[in-house]
């Protein structure tokens, strides 16, 4: 094994990082104006009902307060500002600052994710190969089939029907939460038991196109002369679909990998709520249902920079895994 | 299966040519016509149903609460007693009315965008298509959630929020075909033959578009109805006396727990079967005309 070429990854993530300040103040930007345009009124949401009673000097002086009555653009520099100092603001709906809420639930949401998409990768690559081996047999129709289904299978209502076989009919596995009720230690055990169904419903919704993609890129990998050639030498049939095949057909997958990270981000969000899972998504979903601007501003800052560090993650494993890419031209 | 070479030297080329000729071609005509059929079927019930069928969907009858699937109730009943069957047809009917107008909306947005910076090119283009990086950047449901959120609460919103979140695609398609299609020798004959840059571009490649635009909106009927099915699921959807298919299914959550699964398993069957009939159409079309790269991922 070569050394790992560390100053080229290095400088593709510094070359990664400087487009990522551009993308990040237009999706700053672009929150603080879709805010501004809607009829959303943070005074209003501020006060609650006291508002209604209010006269016009009371409420003009709580706007001022609150900083709401300049143009969105001086908010929204305001903001990036103290954001770079690491205050994101203070979430209405959780009581307690922005960066803490996400702090506390990022390491839940990461875990998750992260169960999910190994458990994806690697059944996917085997379901992929199967599938390819053998293109029209049964066995490829069936994966196919499923993997279509599946991909056309709303990740909600999936997770609603695992509960209920898993968790309701054959009560091997919790319904939901990080621990049982009635404890509040957190152990290795009890997540690990809560883990399963959530990270096996999100791992079932990121399968399809993972497999289906292995199975092309297998399949017109096996077409090809160095597999041929493979097969001529009388190398076993192992060896061909395993060290030949695979490595080649995993080649355009692994690109693709970078691409789906909204889509993972997506499903987490679906299945954090069906299993109250505590993590990010739960509180997307409390802020946007109690509009609550600042958390709402920053988990959509949070999403756009998972996606493309997720990105950048996927360019360098191709061109690590790839020797014909080069690194410097990304 | 152990492929041996030396054994059946034409074992190889057996497995590729299993996938072609007749066989595959009749496997072909039966999947159109299935999906064909389920399409047919879904547009047909959901028109026709509500003008023709005298039952009221919203008819609460607690006396036959949570009944299983039977001949009177093939779908069962829900927890205040009304037809699932007719309340899923209802619900299909919501959701596909808001999926085709927000895939109608995405697609006219996608096509404006993305011929005007095929069209134009230079800055114009190279600052279009950065942008429409930044948005591809965003999840799709967060955005959309972040809009509903904003908006709430109506079917408007819902429909914003899956026009602004899916155009992006369609823009990427339509200026591609644009940018080759400016290159034809029609176009430069209107051009020497003295046509504005607006006349090339609405009488000469706006229709060589269309075809392709059209494409990309049927095939995003189906994701959008699914936006709109987890916005309602998560509360921040459309109202609940309009339900549609993901008001049904978080409808539905009390009585999962309660351990009855038919409230769910129906109205996600529903989303189900179009979605998968309209990627079976899409899916023949494409490998018709282009044989060389079938089974890619479609939906």
């Amino acid at each position: 094994m070569t050394a790992l070429p560390w100053g080229e990854m290095a400088r593709l993530t510094a070359r990664r990082a400087l487009f990522a300040v551009p993308v990040l103040l237009v999706v700053t930007f672009g929150v603080f104006a879709v805010a501004a345009a809607s009829p959303f009124d943070p005074v209003k949401a501020y006060a609650g009902t006291a508002a209604l009673g209010a006269d016009q000097e009371t409420l003009d002086r709580l706007r001022e307060n609150l900083g709401v009555d300049r143009p969105f653009t001086a908010r929204w520099w305001d903001w990036l500002t103290s954001a770079l100092g690491g205050d994101l603001g203070q979430s209405a709906v959780m009581r307690q600052p922005v960066a803490e809420v996400i702090g506390e639930r990022l390491v839940w949401s990461a875990l998750l994710c992260a169960a999910a998409f190994a458990a994806a990768v690697l059944l996917g690559t085997v379901l992929g190969v199967l599938a390819a081996r053998r293109p029209g047999s049964l066995l490829d129709r069936a994966v196919t089939s499923l993997a279509y289904t599946l991909e056309a299978a709303p990740v909600f209502w999936t997770a609603l029907l695992a509960v209920w076989l898993f968790a309701l009919q054959l009560d091997v596995l919790p319904a939901g939460g990080l621990t049982d009720t009635g404890s509040d230690q957190v152990t290795f055990g009890q997540v690990t038991s809560h883990l399963i169904l959530p990270a096996g419903v999100l791992a079932v919704s990121q399968l399809p196109w993972f497999t289906l993609y292995v199975r092309q890129g297998v399949g017109d990998a096996l077409a090809e002369d160095p597999v041929r050639g493979a097969r001529a030498r009388g190398l076993s049939e192992r060896t061909v679909l395993l060290g030949h095949a695979l490595r080649s057909g995993l080649l355009p997958v692994l690109t693709l990998i970078g691409s789906r990270v909204p889509e993972l981000i997506t499903g987490a969000l679906l299945v954090e709520t069906v299993f109250s899972w505590p993590g990010i998504a739960a509180a997307t979903v409390e802020a946007a249902t109690s509009v609550d601007f600042p958390l709402l501003a920053a988990l959509a800052t949070l999403a756009t920079a998972a996606v493309l560090a997720g990105n950048l993650l996927a360019d360098l494993l191709y061109g690590l895994a790839d020797p014909r890419v080069k690194l410097n031209e990304m | 299966m152990r492929c041996d070479p030396m054994a059946d030297p034409t074992a190889v080329t057996k497995t590729v040519w299993r996938t072609h000729g007749h066989a595959r071609r009749s496997t072909h005509t039966l999947r159109l016509r299935v999906s064909a059929a389920l399409v047919a079927v879904t547009v047909l019930a959901v028109l026709l149903v509500p003008p023709l069928v005298r039952l009221d969907q919203q008819a609460v009858d607690l006396a036959a609460k949570l009944l299983p699937p039977s001949w009177s109730h093939p779908f069962g009943t829900d927890d205040v007693g009304r037809d699932l069957l007719l309340r899923c047809v209802y619900g299909l009917r919501v959701s596909l009315l808001v999926g085709v107008v927000a895939a109608f909306t995405a697609t006219v947005i996608g096509t404006a965008v993305g011929a005007t910076a095929g069209a134009l090119g230079g800055w114009v283009d190279r600052a279009v298509m950065r942008l429409v990086d930044t948005f591809s950047s965003v999840p799709h449901l967060l955005l959309g959630i972040f809009v509903v959120a904003m908006f709430r609460p109506g079917v408007w919103p819902v429909v914003i929020s899956v026009g602004v979140t899916h155009w992006l695609s369609t823009a990427r398609i339509v200026r591609a075909e644009v940018l080759s299609l400016r290159s034809r020798p029609y176009i430069d004959a209107a051009v020497s033959g003295g046509a504005s840059r607006w006349r090339v571009a609405v009488r000469h490649l706006l229709p060589g578009v269309l075809p392709q635009a059209g494409l990309a909106a049927v095939l995003m009927v189906p994701h959008a109805m699914w936006h709109e099915s987890a916005l309602s699921f998560l509360g921040l959807g459309l109202p609940t006396h309009t339900a549609s298919l993901g008001t049904l299914i978080q409808g539905a959550r009390g009585s999962l727990l309660a351990g009855q699964w038919w409230p769910t398993l129906f109205p996600g069957l529903f989303l189900i079967v179009p979605t998968l009939a309209v990627a079976g159409l899409a899916g023949v079309w494409r490998e018709r005309i282009n044989p060389r790269r079938r089974s890619e991922l479609t939906l």
